[in-house]
């Protein structure tokens, strides 16, 4: 009953909220362009057969030399920039997403036990988290990626996901510290509920609200560390570009005057992170307007 | 107070030397230097054995970081492969570059983040504040390399304003080579700093704004309008002061975050830093330089987080470290 009278009123305020209509529009048809890129792209980028190097740097097709079905250009490879946008944005967003759901849900979990068992353990794990999130995260990335050496989706998922869940776990740590003496977990525990039942149960839904909020924000803070990571070489592999990677590989042409291999990925990259922004900043006022990002 | 300084700092020597440990330990499964020091494998056996030997590189792994560290206490960290120059020498020539660029960028991001932030907070409905507010948020939406990338398009290459690489002409102040001395030091730190400036400015633009609008809302904002007193007073005075303070945690965490994105920020500006420096040596494998390039900034950022920490206890008297 109450819950779904939250709901509605959630609902409520997001119809009456330009902002969030605008950004929940560009995330989800992005999802939608990333999910079918396969049939949305006028052609598969990275099948040898369908691309011709004869077609090679085209421009744009309402500028001079520009033609169809070539509506954004072509790379230097004679491969269409859209297509090329369409998948690099999945890759992009499965970074994105599966970061932050390994990271929240890891660093969830770590805070909740640390801040509902205050043992010495607890206190040295989130000691040592304390000192490792004062790292500059794109460092560490960097570091990590780097000395790995290997370069594959995989990795650059567990590397990034290694700096951020110290965040989540921060976080709920913090909000489970000054929830588990209100009166309803003390009267959980009062009537015998085990800590699995009172972890579960009780204070991780009153944890979620912070949750959601930082993992809004911080899907779009993961595709800008992963695309400055394949920007600076070190992030996905060629074989699976994603749009840091193409600016990348575009930067090279703009002296020659070649900006659209660099300002259409860029511009999707921009968009994309955008709208997570503005839903992100609703969400944040809606759910918790106290939290403070640190 | 002396007795939490004395604690900190016994944490930031664990902390490097954890530090030191694990670099040195993941630099045994990375390639063999020897082949990059003796040039790659059409060298023969006996000399790869003597550039081993001379390296000391053919002691168990233990023994090689007890050298190193032993040394490290002594000031020696040994020398760059690479380089063959002593690696505290090669990082020190680095340091004037990306200190001279990060201080700009912050100053930047302080004085454009904090002065909009105030304006968009004192009148949160006005048409300015809106523009700023939707301004800060493509701010925070650009990531550091693009930024960097469309001003070198827009200011180097359509406009030819500034230079769009290097760091131009510098003077040597005993070890110290500064850009901030010649006009063509100046012109070419314009666009690094702004490029590094901006993510922060966006950042320090909205917390300031959110600490603003709350801070007026207080009871004791009310009295000082009741009491009459100029706007200016009221706003520099009672407000300003008191949403500053986590603002001022922030910009020092930030500092460290800017010690960060400069590795991206000197990459696309070939600025002669430790950031580039650290991308050059994670190409050619030179581990004396990438395991003391860690520890200098572990160094640095406790350095700095000790600093936050007892500018915040000054800031605040209600904070007292035991």
């Amino acid at each position: 009953m109450t819950r779904n009278l939250v709901k509605s009123k959630l609902l409520k305020h997001f119809l009456r909220s330009p902002s969030a209509i605008i950004g929940t529009a560009i995330i989800l048809s992005s999802l939608f362009a990333a999910a079918f890129a396969p049939f949305l792209a006028p052609q598969n980028p990275y099948d040898l057969t369908t691309i011709s190097l004869k077609e090679s740097l085209n421009p744009p097709i309402w500028m001079k030399g520009g033609h169809s079905p070539f509506l954004l250009g072509t790379d230097e490879q004679g491969r269409d920039i859209l297509s090329t946008i369409l998948y690099g944005l999945r890759t992009s967003l499965i970074v994105g997403f599966v970061v932050v759901l390994s990271a929240g849900i890891v660093g969830g979990v770590i805070g909740l036990l640390a801040g509902y068992y205050e043992g010495k353990l607890s206190s040295i794990a989130m000691r040592t988290a304390d000192i490792a999130y004062s790292f500059p995260a794109i460092m560490v990335a960097i570091l990590l990626m780097g000395l790995v050496g290997k370069r594959g989706l995989l990795v650059v998922i567990l590397a990034i996901s290694a700096i951020t869940w110290v965040r989540y776990a921060r976080t709920i740590r913090g909000k489970v510290l000054s929830e588990k003496n209100r009166e309803y977990v003390l009267a959980a525990r009062a009537i015998g509920a085990s800590n699995l039942r009172v972890i579960g149960k009780h204070l991780l839904p009153n944890c979620l609200p912070p949750l959601l909020v930082i993992a809004a924000v911080d899907i779009a803070m993961v595709i800008m560390l992963e695309s400055s990571l394949s920007y600076l070489g070190v992030g996905v592999p060629i074989t699976e570009p994603s749009l840091g990677q193409l600016i990348f590989m575009g930067k090279g042409f703009l002296q020659a005057g070649k900006w659209w291999l660099v300002v259409f990925p860029g511009g999707t990259l921009i968009t994309f992170v955008l709208a997570i922004n503005l839903v992100g900043d609703w969400l944040r006022v809606e759910l918790s307007p106290r939290i403070r990002f640190v | 107070m002396i007795s939490y300084i004395t604690r900190r700092f016994a944490e930031i020597a664990v902390v490097l030397l954890i530090v030191s440990f694990v670099c040195f330990g993941i630099f045994q499964y990375l390639g063999d230097p020897v082949l990059a020091v003796v040039g790659y494998r059409y060298a023969n056996p006996k000399v790869i054995a003597e550039a081993r030997q001379r390296l000391g590189l053919d002691k168990p792994i233990y023994i090689q970081y007890l050298r190193f560290l032993g040394k490290a206490l002594r000031g020696d960290f040994g020398f760059s492969y690479t380089k063959i120059r002593p690696v505290l020498n090669v990082i020190a020539d680095r340091i004037p570059a990306t200190l001279e660029l990060v201080v700009v960028a912050t100053a930047l991001a302080i004085l454009l983040g904090g002065a909009s932030g105030v304006v968009a907070g004192v009148r949160p409905h006005s048409a300015l504040s809106r523009m700023v507010s939707v301004a800060s948020l493509f701010g925070i939406s650009i990531p550091t390399f693009l930024s960097g990338l469309l001003l070198i398009m827009l200011f180097a290459v359509t406009l030819g304003w500034f230079p769009a690489s290097g760091r131009g002409e510098t003077v040597r102040i005993g070890f110290w080579s500064t850009g901030f001395l010649t006009g063509d030091g100046l012109l070419h730190l314009v666009l690094p700093a702004i490029t590094l400036s901006l993510y922060q400015v966006a950042m320090i633009l909205r917390l300031v704004r959110a600490e603003m609008v709350e801070v007026l809302s207080h009871d004791y904002v009310r009295s000082a309008w009741a009491k009459g007193l100029p706007r200016v007073k009221v706003i520099c005075k009672h407000a300003l002061r008191n949403a500053l303070i986590p603002v001022v945690t922030v910009v020092g965490l930030q500092f460290g975050e800017m010690l960060g994105f400069s590795i991206v920020t000197e990459t696309i500006f070939q600025w002669p830093g430790l950031g580039k420096l650290l991308i050059d040596t994670l190409y050619n494998n030179d581990s004396p330089v990438i395991v003391v390039y860690i520890m200098f900034m572990a160094l640095v950022i406790s350095l700095i987080n000790l600093a936050v920490d007892i500018g915040y206890g000054f800031l605040d008297p209600r904070i007292c470290y035991d």
